[in-house]
């Protein structure tokens, strides 16, 4: 049988091939899946580049990043799935939350934003800017932190100061007071909650509504080399996804993900994200964010290169680097819509008809082309409004704060 | 050229110490890992850093180099396309490193090499120890049986291991197992009739 290694990180949204494997889709697509944890997003590419792994669970902007060679020589890698959509958070340290007034619900993120900048120019003043960690340099965390606080007026670089910890050090930087805030994927906001070292302000399907989030990340040679034992894998995983929202399937989902090789958390704290189900502050009862993690309604899983466009956006924009549209094509080309295609073709997952879409433009349900299946859009919505068209680029960065 | 070994290791750092210093390479900076990774680097002004592959502090130190572009002594990757295999190796030996800009692959190359063979006798030691350990506590567990088997069926050592060993043989498993399972049972219900 053939094998894929497939590096990932201790987060909830790993789950796909976990569940893959544990649940035996994988050996019914006649492939075995054997998940290789690590602890830093260099170490899953490193080896994913040199063949410790076949395939990695990843933050989708360091994809791009590699394939364009930023910070390290170019490296092609492709992503031929989605392994979820939003399933991050913002989480305040108590002092934080005090200062910007958090109450019981989910704040507004116009609203919260205001008055985080009161207290980010206090600290400006004060010669102590807030901190905030994000767990890669190259993370949709970075990027969506970015662009809230560069929304409500907020200098990302100027005003605050944007660290990198890695997830299952979040809350201890948090509880230790390197950090007065961190934006990561659960379980790790969750538990920094359960020790009372931090509030949830945000989650950041508020800030994007069914934003990008991990993939999958292959070295484009495997692709080329393995496409029929790749293409069983994608199939595999859109059977996870399928089963993985089924509301029974929740709590023995929840229980494979705590244990120790996997996510090493408690099974309650994984269930509260599975089940879009927030503890916001420690003691609280959760509350119900609808959509909190989306892993595979609306076509979630399809890798559109729209996306791929707009983190390579945000990268040109926080790299500060000029707009290239040579680059833009490369990034956009990492998704492969085509090869998630060819491998569903024929299954119960929904193809939708277009490879891009205008990011941010849905706000009612809309029903849009598809060549199997049927497929309505949810909101899709940046919380200030804006829409991104990927065919142009410039201007979309020209109109950003 | 200045060298700064960063390892979850104390040992293993120091393994790499000597060796480089053996080697005559003897402006090296051991980065203590459990504070302020860095402010040590800032300090120490490195133009290698040595760091082994799972450390968790990588994706502070990569933000932190790539940051660093923008300043006077950017440092890049080590990750060098002109030596794939070099990096493979080091990959494989659990290395990663990280190199300021224009250094010559000539310079560098040799303290990586260097870095792979000290890793790699890192990890055949680890595991003889593994080993040396696992067969003492295993001799313990057999040990230990032998006198639970002696004291209660009246048995003599040589016939208390010939049960032991039997019995092993006839369930298919190794000695050491049936040791331990005599122990743990006889912790849990020895003082039974």
């Amino acid at each position: 049988m053939t094998r894929f290694r497939i590096g990932f990180l201790p987060l909830v949204d790993a789950a796909l091939p976990i569940l893959a494997h544990e649940h035996g889709f994988a050996a019914a697509e006649g492939i075995a899946i054997e998940p290789v944890r690590d602890t830093t997003w260099a170490t899953v590419l490193d080896r994913l580049l040199y063949g410790h792994t076949d395939a990695a669970h990843m933050i989708a902007p360091l994809a791009i990043a590699t394939t364009l060679g930023r910070g390290r020589p170019p490296a092609p890698l492709s992503v031929p799935f989605v392994l979820g959509l939003n399933g991050n958070a913002v989480t305040f340290s108590a002092a934080l939350a005090r200062a910007c007034g958090l109450g019981n619900r989910l704040a507004d993120p116009a609203e919260l934003g205001a008055r985080l900048r009161e207290v980010a120019q206090a600290r400006v003043a004060a010669g102590r800017r807030l901190r905030f960690g994000v767990v890669h340099r190259y993370s949709s965390h970075n990027y969506m932190l970015r662009y809230w606080l560069a929304g409500v007026g907020i200098g990302p670089d100027a005003d605050v100061e944007i660290v990198v910890t890695s997830p299952p050090f979040a809350a201890d930087a948090l509880a230790a007071g390197d950090v007065d805030a961190i934006c990561v994927g659960e379980p790790w906001n969750s538990i920094a909650v359960d020790r009372g070292v931090g509030r949830i302000a945000l989650v950041t399907a508020q800030i994007w509504r069914r934003g990008v989030e991990k993939v999958l990340a292959l070295r484009t040679a495997t692709l080329d080399e393995r496409g029929e034992e790749v293409a069983a894998l994608l199939r595999a995983l859109h059977a996870a996804a399928m089963h993985f929202v089924e509301p029974d399937a929740a709590e023995e989902n929840a229980a494979i993900l705590a244990r120790p090789e996997y996510c090493g958390a408690p099974v309650e704290t994984i269930m509260r994200a599975i089940a879009d189900r927030l503890r916001l502050r420690q003691g609280a009862s959760p509350i119900h964010f609808p959509d909190f993690m989306f892993q595979y309604r609306e076509a979630a899983n399809f890798p559109w290169r729209s996306q791929a466009a707009w983190l390579y956006a945000q990268m040109t924009r926080w790299d500060r680097t000029p707009f290239s549209a040579a680059e833009a094509e490369i990034a956009q080309s990492v998704f492969r819509p085509d090869v998630y295609r060819a491998a569903l073709a024929g299954s119960a997952a929904t193809l939708p008809g277009a490879s891009s879409k205008l990011e941010g433009s849905v706000t009612n349900a809309l029903g849009v082309g598809a060549t199997q299946g049927r497929l309505i859009l949810g909101s899709d919505r940046f919380f200030d409004g804006r829409a991104f068209d990927p065919d142009d680029i410039p201007a979309y960065l020209g109109a950003l704060p | 050229m200045r060298i700064a070994i960063i390892d979850t290791s104390s040992s293993r750092a120091a393994i790499i110490v000597d060796g480089l210093r053996e080697a005559g390479l003897t402006d090296v900076v051991p980065i203590d890992p459990a504070s302020a990774l860095l402010a040590q680097l800032e300090r120490a002004h490195p133009e290698v850093v040595l760091v082994n592959l799972e450390n968790p502090g990588r994706d502070l130190l990569e933000d932190y180099f790539a940051m660093s572009r923008a300043l006077a002594r950017p440092i890049a990757m080590f990750v060098d396309q002109s030596d794939e295999a070099a990096t493979a190796a080091a990959v494989d030996a659990g290395v990663s490193a990280y190199i300021v800009d224009g250094l010559t692959k000539q310079r560098i190359k040799p303290v990586i090499d260097l870095a792979v063979r000290r890793f790699q006798a890192f990890a055949r030691l680890q595991e003889e120890l593994r080993e040396a350990r696992s067969a003492l506590a295993d001799r313990t567990a057999v040990d230990k049986a032998k006198a639970i088997l002696m004291k209660r069926r009246g048995l003599d050592e040589p016939a208390a291991y010939a049960l032991l060993r039997s019995h092993a043989m006839s369930s298919n498993r190794r000695i050491a197992e049936v040791a331990e399972a005599i122990v743990t049972s006889n912790a849990l219900l020895g003082d039974l009739p």
